[in-house]
């Protein structure tokens, strides 16, 4: 990869590790072990890994929720726990569990990103109905958190990340509290919405299958937090070589 | 007809029921009450008078207006006292939440604070401060200050780290944070600090109004104790209660009306 490449980068991990307590001290415990990472902008990107290898520390660090023990994290360039404000309403992210506000309605809770954009209440109003109405959720804009199922919350979640319309989208296993169907039906919407305008997104899933189904690359990790395997994944791929990658990626998995 | 007798019989179930809540609502006052009436029957009026004297006691309060603004500037310097903690100790709160360094100097202050009776307070502000009404302030503030700031600052460390990272997520400014996460969450808590430094708030405004107020509740109590008449005594106590009372019911009522979004569990405690 030429120096030129970094530019088009539109996230990149160098060198990064973060341990939980005290590096070096007992209790230490490292998540993410000297990783290096880049997604390419417009690229569409599985993260597949054991429980607890580390994956969700690794969103966290992209977001700019939280700082890499070592290493380096650039997005767009810059750093995004350093320079917090300025990604504003360029990433957008679904966590693992839903985190909805209790205290706000499946539309108010929608609408948190917009606010924060300082979008109009009649826009806010718009977008938040139609995420809500692609979301199979018509009916329920004025339901309370605990009113909802956990398939429901989640789409809410969904929902409200996608409708800031970010430019980069970090989903923690978005599609993983839904039932078969609705989860397939999201997942088609996921990649037109990432493809047809050209969003970076890595999506966190622990199916094999939905990596194969909507990643252009997968990357398996080991724990803590590295590299096992690093596949690209071509559209015309065939059925034969789907079938390779998927037992190797097993294989990796269950070492 | 049988229809009819269903309605009936659902009016007359509904109506059972409410007085039924009225009841248990009312009970508790009316056996105090009893318990009273029936010591008044052998004690001497002076120590135990009948209730129907304090109630026209009462009622002469609440009807002369000289008497009953009395009672309105003890409310006033409750409720003065009350917002001023409250805006001071939230302050300090959102200070300590932030800072380590601020946590660590405040607290061990505000303890110490606790621990000093409200009377050392009176004293404190006869000593340091000219007019009455600086006093009482002064003393109201530092007295309920200390539980405010513990109060909002446990509600600051108690918010969901899942929910404010989702939030901050966002990247909000300051200003959206406070408007969209951290008040809505440290509400509940808020009406319920509020709730509970009311009736300590209560309890030391007669005691602060001692310093020489020409006015109010304790003024006026400190009058009967001289000539010794329990009736206005209990009188101009229950004033303080019934306000007290007042204003937890209409708490109660915002919390019931702002908090319908907490899910309610059939199974109760
Ligand atoms: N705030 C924290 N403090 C201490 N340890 C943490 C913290 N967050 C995560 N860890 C540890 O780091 C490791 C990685 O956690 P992480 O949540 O990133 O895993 P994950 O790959 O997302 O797992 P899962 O697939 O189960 O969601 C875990 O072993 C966890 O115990
Ligand atoms: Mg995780």
């Amino acid at each position: 990869m030429t120096s030129n490449d970094s530019t088009e980068m539109a996230i990149r991990l160098d060198g990064v590790s973060k341990s939980f307590g005290k590096p070096g001290l007992a209790g230490a415990y490292l998540a993410v072990d000297n990783l290096d990472l880049q997604v390419a902008q417009g690229q569409m990107l599985a993260l597949l890994g054991k429980t607890g290898c580390g994956k969700s520390t690794i969103f966290n660090m992209i977001a700019g929720l939280t700082e890499p023990t070592e290493g380096r994290v650039t997005v767009d360039g810059r750093n995004p726990f350093r320079d917090f404000d300025a990604f504003r309403g360029r990433m957008a992210i679904v966590f693992q569990n839903d985190r909805l506000l209790p205290w706000r309605t499946a539309i108010q809770n929608v609408e948190l990103g917009l606010e924060i954009l300082e979008k109009t209440s009649e826009e806010r109003r718009a977008i938040a109905q139609r995420w809500l109405e692609t979301l199979g959720l018509r009916g329920h804009e004025n339901d309370y958190p605990h009113a909802l199922s956990g398939g429901m919350r989640q789409r809410v979640s969904i929902a409200r990340a996608f409708a800031t319309n970010a430019n980069i989208l970090l989903c923690d296993e978005p599609f993983s509290a839904l039932d078969e169907m609705t989860g397939r039906r999201l997942r088609t919407e996921f990649v037109k919405l990432v493809k047809e305008n050209g969003k970076t997104a890595v999506f966190i899933t622990h199916s094999i299958n939905e990596a194969l189904e909507i990643g252009d690359r997968i990357v398996v990790l080991k724990r803590p937090a590295n590299i096992a395997i690093d596949i690209p994944l071509t559209p015309a791929a065939s059925q034969e070589s789907k079938e390779a990658i998927r037992s190797q990626i097993q294989h990796v998995l269950a070492a | 007809m049988t229809a009819a007798q269903y309605q009936l019989s659902d009016a007359t179930r509904f109506s059972v029921s409410a007085l039924r809540r009225v009841g248990t609502y009312v009970l508790p006052f009316v056996a105090v009450a009893a318990v009273w009436q029936f010591a008044s029957l052998f004690f001497p009026p002076f120590l135990f008078p009948s209730l129907v004297d304090v109630f026209w006691r009462f009622i002469g309060i609440v009807t002369d207006w000289a008497q009953f603004s009395d009672v309105i500037a003890t409310v006033l310097r409750i409720l003065a006292g009350l917002a001023g903690a409250f805006v001071i100790g939230a302050l300090l709160a959102v200070v300590m939440a932030q800072s380590r360094a601020a946590h660590d100097f405040l607290s061990p202050v505000l303890t110490l604070f606790q621990g000093i009776p409200a009377l050392s307070w009176v004293v404190f502000a006869i000593i340091w401060f000219h007019g009455i009404e600086p006093r009482i302030f002064f003393i109201m503030v530092m007295t309920t200050l200390p539980a405010f700031s513990f109060q909002i600052l446990g509600a600051l460390q108690a918010m969901s780290r899942d929910l404010v990272e989702m939030v901050m997520s966002f990247r909000p400014s300051r200003i959206k944070l406070f408007r969209s996460m951290i008040i809505p969450a440290v509400l509940p808590d808020i009406l319920t600090a509020w709730k509970v430094n009311l009736g300590n708030a209560s309890r030391v405004v007669v005691v602060a109004e001692l310093v020489g107020a020409t006015g109010g509740v304790g003024y006026e109590l400190l009058q009967q104790q001289q000539v010794f008449d329990m009736a206005g005594a209990l009188a101009w106590t229950l004033q303080l209660v019934f306000f007290v009372l007042i204003v937890q019911a209409i708490l109660t009522l915002i919390e019931r009306i702002a908090f319908r979004y907490r899910a309610v569990s059939e199974r109760s405690l």
